[in-house]
C-alpha cells in the first residue's frame, strides 16, 4: 500500500487505533465481568461493540480504504463479508431450525419447549 | 523500468496477500459457525462460565493488542529506514506474541487437567478447534516474524524485505481482529453463561 | 514402526489386483520407457520445474486425462455390476468394494477430472487472454499443480496399499466416523481431497490477483473476453469456499484421528452439522466447474457463428449473479434433513432463481448464433449437445428444487440422473469443446474433425441413453448407490439399457483416443497458422506454438474482441524488441507437494515420527522457498527475433 500521508500521522493513527481498542475491550470485559446488562441486551450491546472494534482496527491498523482506486481490498472485503454472513448466518439459521424441529435440545431448551407447548393447549 | 516493476510486484503481492486474508476469514467464520452450533452440547460437563479464567483471558487480549501495536510501530520505523529501531519493535512484537501463545497454552493445559479436554464433549471439540486455530496462525506468525528479523539482520532492507515486513505487519493486525471476535463470543459470551 | 501399516494393506481380492497389477505396469513401463530414452532431466528441466503457466496447464491436463480413464472405467464397473452381474452368479464386486467404486468414482471425477480439466484451460487461456506473460505468483501456481498431483497419488495409491473411502463422494458422517468406518478408506479421502484441495484455494488466489492486477493496458473489466469474466467468477467461488471445505475436512479428520466429537453420534456430535457445512462448499463447487464451461461456450460461439457474443454485459451480469445466488442454495441438498418449512421454502426459492440467469445464458448463445454464418464444426456440435442436455439438466433441476418433489426422489436415480446432466451436458461437453477450440493453440496443428465428430455424436447420444431411463428408476424407487435389487421389481431392463448407453460413452472415449493418437501421426498435413479458427480473443495474436514469453510485446487492447480489432484495423506485428524477464525454474513446487504427500500418507497410516519428520522438512522447505533471491530470467531481443521467426503465424 502506498501511504498518503507522513510517518508522523502514520504514528499517530496506530496509537489512536491502539487507544480505541484498548478502551472498546476495557467496556466490553467490564459489560461482561460486572454483569452491567443481561440477556439479549447484553448480547447486543457486545455485537456493537465487537464490530466497532472490527472497524478501529480495519481503518487504524489494516489502512483499509486508503488505496487508490479502485479499491480492490475495499471490494474484496465486502465480498468475503457478505459471503461470511451468509455462510456463518445461514448455517446457524438451518441447525437451528433442525435442532428445533427434531428436538435435539439442551435440558433448558427442552424445559422451555415443553412450557410453550403446554400453553398452546397440548 | 525496474522500480515500476517493483510498485506493481508490491501491489500485486499485497492484494494477493489480502485475498488469502480474506479466505482466511472464511476459514474461521466456519469454525465460528461449528463452535456456536455445537456449544450447548456440553454432554453434561460444566458450561463455560465455569471454566473460563476472565482476567487471564483479558491479559491475553492486551498482550495480543500491544504486539498489533509494536508491529505497526515496526512498519513506521522500517519507512524512516531505522533499522535498530526496527528491530527493537519486531523483538517487542514477538515478545507480545509469545507471552499470548504462552497463556493459551497454560488455558489448554488447565482444561485438560480438569478433564475437560476436545475429547470431553463437542462443545469442547469446538473450543478447542476454533481457539487452538488461532493459535495456530500465532505459532506461525511468530515464526514468520523470527525469519524475518534474520533477513532483514542479514540483507537489510532490500525491496523484498519491506515486502514481507509489511505482509507479516498485515497478517499479525489480521489475527488481532479475528481474537475480536473469539474475545466476544467465546469467551465474554460465554462468561455471561451462554445467552 | 509403521503405524498401522502392514503386510495385511496389500489387495487381496481378485478384481483390485488385476486393477493395481495392469496400472502398475502401466506406469512401470512409462517409467522405464523415460529411463531408457534418458529422458529423466529433459522432464524435470522443462517440465516438472517449469513455473510457465502453459507448461502447468498441460500437466493439469494429463492429469485429468488419465484420471478420465480411471473414472469411466469406475462407472463401467458400477454400470456393469447394476446391469447384469447382481442377477448372475457372477457376482464380482461384491458390496464392500462396490462401495469403493462408486465412492472413487465421484470423487475422481469432480476433484481430479474436473477442477484438474479447469485448471488446465485457466492455467493456459487466461494469461492469454488477458495478454500477460505469467501468473501473479508464478512459484504459487507450480506448488497449486504438485498438490494437485499429490493429492491425484494418493488417490490411487488407496488401490495398492489399504483401501479407498466406502462413504460416497462426500463420506457423511456417522458412517465415515472412526466408530463404523475404522479402515484407512476415509482417511485417504480426506487427506488426498486436503492437499489437493489447499492447491485449488492457492490457485484461485492466484488467479484472481491475476486477472485483477496484470491485464493488458486498456482492457478494462467490461473489455474482458467472458472467458475470462467466467474465471474470476469461478475463482472468487474456490477463493470463498473451499475454506469451507478445508475447515470440514479437517474436522472429520480430527474427529477420526484425536477422538473430538464434532459429527459423531455421542457426546453432543452433530453430523448434521457436518452436512451443512460440506454443502456449503458443495454447492457452489458445481458452479466452480461450469461458470468456465459457460466461459469456453461464450468463445466459441461468436468464432463459429462469425458475429460478435450477443448480450455480452448481460452474459457478465448472468455470471456474477449465478455466482452470488450459488452461496445460498446450498441446503436443497438436504430438504429432507427436516430444517422446516420456513428454510425449505426459502431455499427452494433462491434455487428456482438461479435458473433465471442460467436461461439467458442459453438464450445469449442462441442469439448469437442466429443470422450468423454458423460453421459446425466438432466444438459446435458439441455446444449444441450442451444447449440440450444442459436444459433438460436444468428443468429437472428446478423439479428438484421444489422441496415436496425432492421428498419423493431424493437420493434415488433421479437425482443421479440430474447431476449427471449437468456435469457431462455442462462441464464434460464445454471442456471437449474447449479442447478441440483451443488445441491448435496448444500444439500447433489441429484435430482430425471428423473423428472429433464422431466423439461428439457418440458422447450425446450415449449420455442421453445412459441417463434418461436413470430418471424413470428414480420414479419407480430405485435409489442410488445400489449393488443389488430384487429382479420382480422390473428395473433390469432399464438398467441394461443405461448399461449400454455407458458403452457408447466409452466408444466415444475410445474415438477420443483414436482421434487424438490419428492427429498425432498426421500433424504434418493438419498443421495450422496460429490462428486458424478466425479469433477473436487475444490468446489468438500468440505465435504458435506460444514462446515461453508468450507476447513478446504486449499488446494494447481497445475493444472487447481486442485480436478481432487488430486484424481488422491491420495492426503490424512488431518487429523491434525488448529483453523480457521471465520466471526461472525451480524445484521448490516439487518438493513442497511431494513433502505434504508425504506428511498425508503417513497421517493415513499413524506413521507419527514420519509425520514430524516430513512436517518440520516441509515448513523447512516451505521457508527456504520465500528467499531466493535471484526468480528471473532474461530473454535477449536477439533471442526473441530468432524464436519469433520460427513460429507459425497468421497473416494480418
Amino acid at each position: 500500500m502506498e501511504y498518503k500521508s507522513s510517518a508522523y500521522q502514520i504514528y499517530m493513527k496506530y496509537l489512536v487505533g491502539f487507544t480505541l481498542s484498548v478502551l472498546i475491550t476495557f467496556g466490553s470485559y467490564f459489560l461482561v465481568v460486572n454483569k452491567l446488562a443481561d440477556g439479549y441486551m447484553l448480547l447486543i450491546m457486545l455485537f456493537i461493540l465487537a464490530f466497532s472494534q472490527l472497524f478501529v482496527q480495519l481503518l487504524f491498523f489494516l489502512h483499509l480504504g486508503e488505496e487508490k482506486k479502485p479499491r480492490l481490498r475495499v471490494q474484496a472485503f465486502t465480498f468475503m463479508f457478505i459471503i461470511l454472513v451468509i455462510i456463518v448466518g445461514g448455517s446457524i439459521w438451518v441447525m437451528h431450525h433442525l435442532n428445533y424441529n427434531m428436538m435435539n435440545f439442551t435440558s433448558e431448551q427442552k424445559e422451555h419447549y415443553m412450557m410453550t407447548q403446554r400453553d398452546k393447549g397440548f | 523500468m525496474n522500480k515500476l516493476k517493483d510498485t506493481a510486484l508490491s501491489y500485486r503481492t499485497e492484494l494477493g496477500f489480502w485475498m488469502y486474508l480474506m479466505t482466511d476469514c472464511i476459514l474461521f467464520g466456519c469454525l465460528f459457525a461449528t463452535y456456536a452450533v455445537l456449544r450447548g452440547s456440553t454432554a453434561g460437563g460444566p458450561s463455560e462460565a465455569e471454566l473460563f479464567d476472565m482476567p487471564m483471558v483479558l491479559a491475553q487480549t492486551l498482550a495480543l493488542l500491544t504486539s498489533t501495536l509494536t508491529a505497526g510501530l515496526m512498519l513506521v520505523a522500517m519507512h524512516r529506514k531505522r533499522s535498530v529501531e526496527f528491530k527493537v519493535w519486531l523483538g517487542v512484537t514477538i515478545a507480545f506474541g509469545a507471552a499470548f501463545f504462552a497463556m493459551e497454552l497454560n488455558e489448554f493445559a488447565l482444561l485438560i487437567a480438569e478433564g475437560q479436554s476436545w475429547q470431553s464433549s463437542a462443545a469442547r471439540s469446538g473450543f478447542f478447534a476454533l481457539v487452538g486455530t488461532h493459535g495456530l496462525h500465532i505459532l506461525v506468525g511468530l515464526l514468520w516474524a523470527t525469519v524475518l528479523a534474520v533477513v532483514v539482520h542479514r540483507r537489510g532492507f532490500t525491496q523484498k524485505n519491506i515486502r514481507q515486513a509489511k505482509l507479516f505487519a498485515l497478517f499479525w493486525h489480521f489475527l488481532d481482529v479475528i481474537w475480536i471476535f473469539i474475545f466476544t463470543f467465546v469467551y465474554l459470551v460465554g462468561a455471561s453463561n451462554g445467552i | 514402526m509403521f503405524g498401522r501399516l502392514s503386510l495385511d494393506a496389500f489387495p487381496t481380492d481378485i478384481i483390485t489386483i488385476g486393477g493395481v497389477a495392469s496400472g502398475g505396469a502401466v506406469v512401470l513401463a512409462i517409467l522405464a520407457f523415460i529411463t531408457y530414452k534418458k529422458k529423466w532431466r529433459y522432464l524435470w528441466n522443462e517440465w516438472f520445474t517449469s513455473l510457465d503457466p502453459k507448461k502447468i496447464g498441460t500437466m493439469y491436463a494429463i492429469v485429468a486425462a488419465i484420471m478420465l480413464l480411471r473414472g469411466v472405467a469406475d462407472a463401467v464397473m458400477i454400470r456393469a455390476q447394476q446391469a447384469v452381474l447382481s442377477q448372475t452368479d457372477l457376482n464380482l464386486i461384491d458390496s464392500d468394494m462396490f462401495q469403493q467404486v462408486f465412492s472413487a468414482h465421484g470423487t475422481i471425477m469432480i476433484f481430479f477430472v474436473a477442477m484438474g480439466g479447469m485448471f488446465a484451460f485457466i492455467n493456459w487461456i487466461v494469461p492469454l487472454q488477458i495478454g500477460a506473460r505469467d501468473v501473479a505468483f508464478p512459484l504459487l501456481n507450480s506448488i497449486s499443480f504438485w498438490l494437485f498431483a499429490g493429492g491425484m497419488v494418493l488417490m490411487n495409491l488407496s488401490l495398492a496399499l489399504g483401501e479407498f473411502s466406502g462413504a460416497g463422494w462426500l463420506a457423511y458422517p456417522p458412517l465415515s466416523g472412526l466408530e463404523y468406518s475404522p479402515g484407512t478408506g476415509v482417511d485417504y479421502w480426506i487427506w488426498s481431497l486436503q492437499i489437493a484441495g489447499v492447491g485449488s484455494l492457492l490457485s484461485g488466489v492466484n488467479f484472481l490477483t491475476t486477472i485483477f492486477t496484470m491485464r493488458a493496458k486498456g482492457m478494462t473489466l467490461m473489455k474482458m473476453p467472458v472467458f475470462t469474466w467466467s474465471i474470476v467468477t469461478s475463482m472468487l467461488l474456490v477463493a470463498f469456499v473451499f475454506p469451507i471445505l478445508t475447515v470440514t475436512l479437517t474436522l472429520l479428520g480430527l474427529d477420526r484421528l484425536i477422538g473430538t466429537h464434532f459429527f459423531t453420534s455421542d457426546l453432543g456430535g452433530n453430523p448434521m452439522m457436518y452436512i451443512n457445512l460440506i454443502w456449503a462448499w458443495g454447492h457452489p463447487e458445481v458452479y466452480i466447474l461450469v461458470l468456465p464451461a459457460f466461459g469456453i461456450f461464450s468463445e466459441l460461439v461468436p468464432v463459429f457463428s462469425r458475429k460478435k457474443l450477443f448480450g455480452y454485459k448481460s452474459m457478465v451480469f448472468a455470471l456474477s449473479s449465478i455466482m452470488l445466488l450459488s452461496f445460498m442454495v446450498w441446503l436443497h441438498h438436504f430438504f429432507t434433513m427436516g430444517a422446516g418449512a420456513n428454510v425449505n421454502a426459502f431455499f427452494g426459492i433462491t434455487t428456482m432463481l438461479i435458473a433465471v440467469p442460467t436461461g439467458v445464458k442459453v438464450f445469449n448463445w442462441i442469439f448469437t448464433m442466429w443470422r450468423g454464418k454458423v460453421k459446425f464444426t466438432s466444438s459446435m456440435i458439441w455446444f449444441m449437445g450442451f444447449a440440450i442436455t444442459f436444459t433438460i439438466g436444468g428443468l429437472t433441476g428446478v423439479m428438484l428444487a421444489v422441496p415436496g418433489i425432492d421428498f419423493q426422489v431424493h437420493n434415488s436415480l433421479f437425482l443421479v440422473a440430474h447431476f449427471h446432466n449437468m456435469i457431462i451436458g455442462g462441464v464434460v461437453f464445454g471442456f471437449f469443446a474447449g479442447l478441440t477450440y483451443w488445441w491448435p493453440k496448444f500444439t500447433g496443428w489441429k484435430l482430425h474433425e471428423g473423428l472429433g465428430k464422431i466423439a461428439a455424436w457418440l458422447w450425446i447420444v450415449g449420455f442421453l441413453v445412459a441417463f434418461l431411463p436413470l430418471y424413470a428408476l428414480g420414479f419407480m424407487g430405485a435409489v442410488r448407490r445400489l449393488d443389488d435389487y430384487d429382479p420382480s421389481f422390473g428395473w433390469q431392463s432399464l438398467f441394461i439399457v443405461a448399461g449400454i448407453g455407458v458403452m457408447i460413452i466409452g466408444l466415444g472415449v475410445v474415438t477420443q483416443i483414436t482421434q487424438i493418437g490419428y492427429s498425432w501421426l498426421k500433424r504434418k498435413q493438419l498443421k495450422v497458422n496460429s490462428d486458424p479458427w478466425d479469433g477473436r480473443t487475444l490468446e489468438w495474436a500468440t505465435p504458435t506454438p506460444v514462446p515461453d514469453y508468450s507476447f513478446a510485446k504486449l499488446p494494447i487492447v481497445s475493444d472487447r474482441d481486442a485480436w478481432w480489432e487488430m486484424k481488422h484495423a491491420k495492426t503490424k506485428v512488431p518487429t523491434k524488441y525488448e529483453d523480457i524477464e521471465i520466471p526461472k525454474n525451480t524445484g521448490y513446487g516439487v518438493y513442497i507437494g511431494l513433502l505434504s504427500t508425504i506428511v498425508a500418507f503417513s497421517i493415513i497410516w499413524h506413521i507419527w515420527w514420519l509425520v514430524i519428520l516430513s512436517g518440520v522438512a516441509l515448513v523447512v522447505v516451505a521457508i527456504s522457498s520465500t528467499l531466493r533471491e535471484k526468480t528471473e530470467r532474461v530473454i535477449t531481443a536477439a533471442d526473441i527475433i530468432a524464436i519469433e521467426g520460427k513460429r507459425q503465424r497468421s497473416v494480418l
